[in-house]
């Protein structure tokens, strides 16, 4: 199926819990209310003219006036995919997780929490992956500034050709 | 008389450890030699190439694809090639698209080759990783001839490749593949049907085709599961479709389906399809120019796309989301060691000790791909 049919597939059953269908380019994508993201991945996965059964990707984006988590589906039966996206506020960003309904949102949903602080709803482990436990902030909000030390490791070099040349000091 | 007690012992393994194949750390809960789990702990190689990209455009982000996965660089670059050109819509003359497969498949056969050898050798056999690193500086020397670079080789442009083929280049090629092809029967002799590497992989972390699904294993990790799933074959990109090539999957025929010993069978029959496909690639290579026209100030329209090609480590998807100015808005990979290290705190239950490093190296994991 394309995904613009799969799309319409969704919205004849979930009615205005889908929000919009966009027809953007190069990839069309459709954005779901993120109190039905649960259901709908559920609908896709066991609906047998969809079959989505692997999550492919999911990932976060900070818009600046809001968070998007984006859910790259796809179907190894069938080969066809579909792009999800919920929109979160940005000041309390919270969505159910995907876990239970394919493992593979485990690891990531772990990644975006730690880089954007999304927090996902009922996830096993929801700890940081990439960045040290104690790390301030989230590095990948457009407004994240990196801190100058960390435990009194400097984050900034200063040039060592301001270093050696006085005048430039 | 009193019952016997056991007692679970806690146990640090790496960072830095020989085999992790980078720096990656497990903390292993177990009692005696068999693990009760083994949680990784990742991020010690995050050198934050997602939010580098944000800053450098899209020109200038290509060098840093290469250290995403410095093992198959070709493969990232040639994926955020792919993902700006269709956001873009920019069409790469064909060509640039042959020498594009032509590196690429050399860079999938080193990429394999220092998978098998440095799983040798992780498992105790020193030799093989030799012989394996031998051929691969062959390949090295080839790629350097080709770019300038033996390892992070920013070879590819939006738009195409920077360079044609150097003089002579197709010869030398050809010459290596022909030394190539018998050097893999000779690996097999020494160590593929070696009994004890055999039963030292054989029924090891054995992953189900659904497992394998659910937890996104990609690429030979899948195939060796027995799921028939290529990118290059099944959803085709760039001048694929135009060779003869078969996708080699698991037969379980020495254990178990899905266990370590398929995975690393995969991959030795990877190479020879490369093989294959490279002897093809380089008859049939047309003449023509090897880079599109693409502005030096590259600005794609407002959208986002996601491309996936199949890499040294499977299916590795770049999602890039462009705001119509010259920086891209978000970038996003998604890596096959990434998903792999997802499945191994669940697959080591019950493993022995030494068996996890088996598991490490046939899900071939690379620490830098994990944590970009």
């Amino acid at each position: 199926m394309e995904p613009l049919a799969i799309y319409q597939r969704i919205k004849e059953r979930f009615g205005d819990r889908v929000l919009e269908i966009s027809e953007s380019k190069p990839d069309p994508f459709c954005v779901i209310d993120p109190a039905a993201i649960v259901e709908v991945a559920i609908a896709l996965r066991d609906d047998p003219e969809t079959a989505m059964d692997c999550l492919s990707n999911e990932s976060g984006v900070d818009y600046k006036d809001r968070i998007e988590v984006v859910y790259h589906l796809f179907s190894y039966q069938l080969r066809h995919g579909a792009v999800l996206k919920v929109q979160l506020s940005r000041e309390n960003p919270v969505v159910h997780t995907l876990e239970g309904v394919w493992k593979s949102a485990n690891w990531m949903e772990r990644e975006i929490f730690d880089l954007l602080g999304v927090s996902f709803e009922g996830h096993s482990d929801l700890r940081r992956i990439l960045m040290p436990e104690d790390w301030p902030g989230h590095p990948l909000r457009k407004d994240f500034v990196e801190p100058l030390e960390y435990h009194g490791i400097s984050t900034v070099r200063e040039s060592p050709i301001i270093r050696l040349d006085p005048k430039r000091k | 008389m009193s019952t016997f007690h056991t007692e679970e012992m806690t146990l640090n393994m790496g960072p830095q450890h020989p085999s992790t194949h980078g720096v990656l750390r497990f903390v292993v809960r177990a009692d005696g030699e068999v693990m009760r789990e083994a949680v990784p702990d990742v991020g010690y190689l995050h050198r934050s190439i997602e939010k580098i990209a944000e800053k450098v455009g899209y020109h200038g982000f290509m060098p840093y694809t290469d250290r995403v996965d410095y093992v198959c660089a070709m493969f990232t670059n040639q994926g955020w090639g792919m993902a700006s050109e269709r956001l873009a819509g920019i069409e790469v003359p064909k060509r640039g698209e042959y020498c594009r497969v032509i590196a690429a498949e050399f860079n999938r056969i080193a990429s394999h080759l220092i998978s098998v050898g440095t799983m040798s050798m992780d498992i105790g056999a020193m030799t093989p990783f030799t012989h394996a690193i031998r051929e691969r500086e062959m390949i090295n020397d080839l790629i350097e001839e080709l770019c300038g670079a033996r390892l992070t080789f920013n070879y590819m442009r939006i738009g195409g490749v920077a360079w044609d083929l150097p003089p002579g280049w197709r010869e030398k090629a050809l010459a290596y593949l022909d030394h190539f092809d018998p050097i893999l029967e000779e690996y097999n002799s020494l160590i593929s049907f070696n009994k004890i590497y055999i039963e030292r992989l054989a029924n090891v972390g054995v992953v189900t085709p659904q497992e394998a699904i659910n937890y996104n294993l990609v690429g030979p990790n899948l195939r060796a599961c027995g799921i028939k799933w290529d990118i290059r074959k099944d959803l085709p990109y760039s001048v694929y479709p135009e060779f003869d090539f078969d996708v080699p999957v698991g037969s379980g025929e020495w254990g178990t389906l899905g266990d370590s010993m398929d995975r690393y069978m995969v991959r030795i029959r990877e190479m020879h399809e490369s093989s294959k496909i490279l002897r093809q690639a380089l008859k049939q290579i047309p003449a023509g120019p090897v880079l599109a026209k693409v502005p030096r100030n590259f600005k794609p329209p407002k959208g986002e796309c996601q491309v996936r090609i199949e890499s040294g480590r499977g299916d590795m998807g770049w999602y890039v989301v462009s705001d119509g100015t010259g920086y891209p808005w978000r970038v996003h990979v998604r890596t096959g060691s990434f998903a792999a290290m997802g499945i191994i705190q669940k697959l080591s239950r019950g493993l022995m000790i030494a068996d996890l490093v088996t598991l490490i190296a046939s899900l071939d994991v690379i620490a830098p791909e994990i944590d970009r």
